[in-house]
């Protein structure tokens, strides 16, 4: 039923303006330079400056050691510095080394943290390895907030995903975030779902409200505006903001003002209507 | 430095309203009866308009069968019989695979006029009703040259002219699960579609012209419970295959009886939605919103008696009741439409009947506020708690969206309440555990046991009930059986 929502018209704009102010603009390469994230923040800042009823970006996301150069390109403007930590994408290095990447980025200015848990003590079965990781490092954060990414494509069973996201929110999670996007898979309908109705039953038990990040194969507008009817009629409206949604992604931005452009002139735009970054 | 396009404010998002456009449907202002191969005036019939159910402003004006026409249409189909169960059965295939094809290509105009006609929301005709009925043909297509592998190899004949009989809640569907397989197995038909519904079934009859059917292999004769009544008893009747309620299909077997006319008959259900307390209780609840408002209820199989689990009852209800609120009640054309119009005044009458008999009985009603359009028929989806086994909402077919919860504390205390009903049509099984859904599944009296999904259907599966929930099955190789005399 919710796969089929029908979205058009001033449903389409609204919620294509609403997705943009919900992306973690991001760019995860070896080959990240100054350059390319300054040009990256500029985007996130001011995605479309032919159309300034779209909103900025919630966020950049990127490597710890430019976080630096964002968080001065982003200073004043509203949107987030964000980075990823704990030995990205794959968590494979001893905690002294998780906690020291988390309070690098930290230092350099991060406003927002993605850990990832630790999927070999995870499939072993040792969930207070996993948890007590998630504590460390959310003290490393201080008033950064955290999310953690739990890696679905890696954990086999949507009762993991279920049982990976709960341990993550008893632990302190901010968020909690579908994947690294270096997986085989992403933010499928199937593991949103499941992640969101572990957030509502777990803020239906504890009162507190958690975050989730999509992030990884949500490269459309179309997808983008499903995972929103999945928030939407799980959770509610109150998680239709960027405070509480987020959407993890790098091409995604340009199909959505090229989908919000056609809802202006009827017209398709072509992708080089707008900057790459 | 860059600066944002705006101070961000909170952005509100709701879905605007997206309506399917019935502009394209080119529907006649009055339909004729469909008998001999053409749409014929009635001989001794009338004209009667058939209503919207969303707005009841007539859609179109349609003949309703007379006597002689019945007459007519038996007499026609007696004709055609032998041609075509002289046909090559490669030759029947074809027919029935052009009949599927002609079926997808109209099937946006098909599924429009199943909610036009009949108030449910166009996401379901649309995925559901057209769909399935094109594939009920494209399965008895491929059957048609198989025949007795279908019955373990012995040899068959068809039984002769059908007089068939459908409901108003599924209209193309309910046509495509009857005639599909009586064609196949080299029959003739004549289809008397419900009273509130004839629509797609005429549609369907321009379908059949286009495929070029040989006239009289199927008449398509719309008309009240009467025209039904007057058609099971033409003496010129081979078999008699009905849908609908229990106290009809009584009256039919009792019509027939002494009269060289088989008989299956597909009636009423109170089927047991059983909800144990290892489930995946957010699949469950969606589970049972499907089983119980798809259609608004009205389907002859709805998990209407919810059983669950004592230990998670509290927590079933309340995410029951969440989701319920998030349910779309309205327009049957707009797309997001999860539940439409109640079929005909009449219906909402009984469903209102009910509902006011469980409040006196003592159960405590819960139907979600939702604004309800000020024309048409509706109802809000509604929920029973505090249902002991004997109130009339646990024993009573509803055919609304009205589900009555129910809970139990063991295996065997589920299985005695889930049979503990006059009816024994369909189950669903809620559960993580295999073996236990094996062991519930074979202890249950139900023609359809699902387990972890409900109200799944397929043409190549068996569909059919015990008790007064009727006899016979429809779908798979034992579709077959009812229309074939084997040797």
């Amino acid at each position: 039923m919710l796969g089929k929502r029908s979205i058009k018209t001033t449903a389409k704009q609204q919620g294509i303006r609403l997705a943009v102010s919900m992306v973690d603009l991001t760019t995860l390469e070896g080959a990240d330079t100054v350059g390319k994230v300054r040009h990256l923040c500029a985007k996130a800042v001011c995605p479309a400056p032919t159309m300034p009823e779209v909103p900025s970006c919630a966020a950049v996301c990127v490597y710890p050691s430019l976080v630096g150069v964002a968080r001065e390109a982003l200073a004043g403007t509203g949107v987030k510095a964000a980075s990823v930590a704990t030995a990205f994408p794959s968590g494979q290095a001893s905690l002294e080394v998780k906690l020291r990447d988390t309070e690098d980025a930290v230092a350099a200015g991060a406003d927002e943290i993605d850990m990832v848990i630790s999927r070999e003590a995870f499939l072993a079965g040792e969930d207070h390895r996993v948890m007590e990781e998630i504590v460390r490092v959310k003290e490393a954060c201080g008033d950064a907030h955290l999310k953690v990414i739990i890696e679905t494509a890696e954990l086999g069973s949507y009762d993991h995903v279920r049982h990976a996201s709960m341990i993550s929110m008893e632990a302190g999670a901010d968020f909690i975030k579908t994947s690294t996007g270096k997986a085989a898979s992403g933010a499928t309908p199937g593991v949103v779902l499941v992640m969101l109705e572990a957030i509502r039953d777990y803020a239906e038990r504890s009162g507190r409200a958690v975050g989730m990040k999509a992030a990884g194969g949500v490269s459309t507008s179309k997808a983008a505006l499903h995972r929103l009817v999945l928030v939407k009629e799980t959770l509610g409206d109150e998680w239709l903001t960027p405070d509480r949604f987020r959407i993890g992604a790098s091409s995604l931005l340009n199909d959505l003002l090229m989908q919000y452009q056609k809802t202006q002139t009827g017209r398709y735009s072509r992708p080089e209507d707008f900057s790459k970054e | 430095m860059t600066t944002p396009p705006e101070v961000r404010s909170r952005i509100v998002w709701d879905y605007a309203p997206a309506p399917e456009s019935p502009d394209h449907v080119r529907l006649r202002d009055s339909y004729g009866l469909f008998v001999d191969g053409d749409f014929r005036d009635p001989l001794d019939g009338t004209r009667v308009p058939t209503l919207n159910p969303a707005t009841e402003e007539p859609v179109a004006e349609v003949a309703f069968a007379g006597p002689a026409d019945l007459r007519r249409a038996v007499e026609s189909a007696r004709r055609a019989q032998p041609g075509w169960a002289a046909l090559s059965a490669l030759e029947r295939s074809k027919y029935l695979f052009r009949i599927a094809r002609l079926i997808q290509e109209r099937a946006r105009e098909l599924a429009i006029v199943e909610s036009l006609d009949g108030g449910k929301p166009v996401r379901e005709s649309r995925d559901v009703d057209v769909p399935l009925a094109a594939a009920h043909f494209f399965h008895y297509a491929g059957w048609a040259d198989k025949l007795s592998y279908g019955v373990g190899g012995r040899a068959v004949a068809p039984v002769g002219v059908a007089a068939q009989i459908v409901p108003w809640n599924f209209p193309l569907l309910m046509a495509a699960w009857k005639l599909a397989p009586a064609l196949a197995c080299g029959n003739t038909s004549v289809l008397k579609p419900a009273e509130t519904t004839p629509l797609t079934a005429l549609l369907l009859a321009e379908i059949l012209q286009e495929a070029e059917l040989p006239p009289g292999v199927v008449s398509i004769v719309p008309g009240d419970g009467a025209a039904g009544a007057a058609l099971v008893r033409e003496p010129d009747i081979d078999k008699v295959a009905f849908t609908g309620s229990t106290g009809v299909g009584k009256d039919i077997q009792a019509a027939l009886a002494g009269r060289p006319v088989s008989l299956t008959l597909e009636l009423g259900g109170k089927s047991a939605n059983i909800v144990f307390e290892d489930a995946a209780l957010d699949q469950a609840v969606e589970g049972i919103v499907n089983g119980i408002f798809f259609n608004q209820g009205h389907v002859c199989c709805a998990g209407s008696r919810l059983l669950i689990q004592e230990s998670v009852a509290d927590t079933v209800i309340g995410k029951l009741w969440e989701r319920m609120g998030r349910l779309r009640v309205g327009d049957p054309l707009d797309k997001n439409t999860d539940v439409g119009a109640i079929n005909s005044r009449e219906q909402l009458e009984r469903i209102q009947s009910l509902v006011s008999a469980g409040e006196e009985e003592g159960a405590v009603r819960r139907s979600i506020a939702c604004e309800l359009p000020e024309r048409g028929w509706w109802f809000a989806p509604t929920v029973f708690t505090e249902v002991a086994p004997a109130h009339r909402i646990a024993v009573e077919e509803i055919f609304g969206p009205v589900v009555s919860v129910l809970t139990f504390r063991t295996q065997a205390e589920a299985i005695e309440k889930a049979n503990n009903s006059t009816y024994g049509l369909a189950a669903g099984i809620w559960t993580d555990k295999g073996a236990k859904a094996f062991e519930v599944a074979s202890a249950l009296q139900a023609g359809v046991v699902w387990q972890n999904t409900y109200n799944h259907f397929d043409p190549t599966a068996a569909f059919g009930g015990y008790k007064e929930s009727g006899f016979g099955r429809e779908g798979g190789p034992a579709g077959l059986r009812p229309y074939l005399r084997v040797t």
